[in-house]
């Protein structure tokens, strides 16, 4: 089980730093931010999301968020599921196409439509879905959507989800990843930023 | 086992963004009350949770459920330091109405209200949105949250050096972080896994 206080270690705070110290009033953020990342990455049983699956989308989703470090930390924990040289090439691959800025998508039908905004709709190349299988090619089409264009969502994405093989609590699963990583990513950089600008 | 989504073609969904209490129709099966196991109840943290078809649905997750909800508790109501509850219920709106979370933003438009007494400005965040004049103190905490909330992430020391101008120190910056951090996790849950109705009135 990992020790180490995961946003402490990737937003570069050493425990007696004064955020690290600001961390430390709010002991049951911490430690609940922490059993958050166990749950998903270290789960007892990991039931219908294979570790491979859940470090692999959590390479996409630091990825596309543009956070190197980030990534390199869940690239390290993929690596120690053995996954295949052509299906790391894929991972890269996807990550640099699906690349863009967000929040964007479109509002339900209604005085809102004025804020639509437009923006891509990724799906994984016909080249990496061989290595990349079918369930994890129709995760990250989702993944990408909720990343970059949350407010997109309908029925009809977890649909695909389903026809992809992905069960109802795994698609839960599935959603909890995205979601946290998109909370855990930006504690790390908003964190780093005030711990650079504190020196 | 379904092996299918659940639709609502009945729904009108909201069209807008309201200080209105909604309601929330799920995707995907949710477990009934009574089907519930133990761990998925003690997961729920509140029992009266078990009437949401929401959180009834994220316990299909038990463990990830309880860890999110009591990360969520403590970033919000735990007050013995750091930001009013007032500014972290606002960076939660902010970030609801930047990412698009007509739900979210409805909940906690409400309690930004209920700590601050600000029904106006509260009101203006909904209808004119995160470029709404809130007066300064309120406008640096909507912009760090907008910052923060944008893929790839725009929040740096400009916004930080807007924050302390106005007279944030660094604890309760750590807590607009945290807040609007966490509504980046939130608002993707609520926005992919089902949506948001009219309450019967």
């Amino acid at each position: 089980m990992s020790k180490v206080d995961v946003i402490d270690f990737l937003a570069g705070l050493s425990a007696d730093s004064p955020l690290a110290l600001i961390r430390d009033r709010k002991p049951v953020t911490r430690e609940h931010a922490q059993a958050s990342y166990r749950a998903l990455f270290e789960p007892a049983d990991p039931g219908d999301d294979s570790l491979l699956e859940r470090f692999a989308v959590a390479c996409f989703v630091a990825g596309l968020h543009d956070q190197d470090e980030i990534a390199a930390f869940y690239r390290s924990g993929l690596a120690r599921l053995a996954p295949t040289e052509s299906f790391l090439q894929a991972l890269s691959a996807e990550i640099t196409a699906g690349r863009t800025t967000g929040p964007y998508g479109a509002y339900p039908k209604g005085p809102l439509s004025a804020e639509d905004v437009a923006g891509p709709v990724y799906t994984v190349s016909e080249a990496n879905q061989a290595a990349l299988g079918g369930r994890l090619s129709a995760a990250f089409a989702h993944v990408h959507m909720l990343v970059f264009h949350p407010r997109d969502a309908s029925a009809a994405h977890l649909q695909k989800l389903l026809d992809a093989g992905w069960s109802n609590t795994g698609i839960v699963t599935l959603s909890q990843l995205v979601a946290f990583l998109a909370f855990q990513i930006r504690a790390v950089v908003g964190l780093r930023a005030l711990a650079g600008v504190s020196a | 086992m379904t092996d299918h989504v659940i639709l609502h073609p009945e729904n009108r969904e909201p069209v807008e963004f309201t200080l209105a209490l909604l309601d929330w129709l799920p995707w995907l099966e949710p477990p009934t009350e009574d089907a519930l196991t133990e761990r998925q109840r003690a997961s729920l943290v509140d029992a009266a949770r078990s009437k949401s078809a929401y959180f009834r649905l994220l316990a299909r997750d038990p463990d990830i459920l309880e860890a999110r909800t009591r990360t969520d508790k403590d970033i919000f109501f735990n007050t013995s330091s750091g930001a009013p509850r007032a500014e972290r219920e606002l960076a939660a709106a902010a970030t609801s109405r930047h990412n698009g979370c007509i739900y979210c933003a409805s909940v906690h438009a409400r309690h930004a209200i209920t700590y601050s007494k600000r029904v106006e400005d509260v009101r203006r965040l909904l209808d004119v949105g995160v470029g709404a004049d809130l007066g300064e103190r309120w406008n640096a905490i909507v912009a760090a949250s907008v910052a923060l909330t944008a893929t790839p992430i725009a929040f740096g020391s400009a916004q930080i050096a807007r924050l302390r101008a106005t007279g944030l120190d660094d604890a309760e910056i750590v807590d607009v972080i945290n807040a609007a951090a966490f509504f980046n996790w939130a608002n993707r849950l609520m926005l992919s896994l089902g949506e948001p109705a009219a309450t019967a009135t």
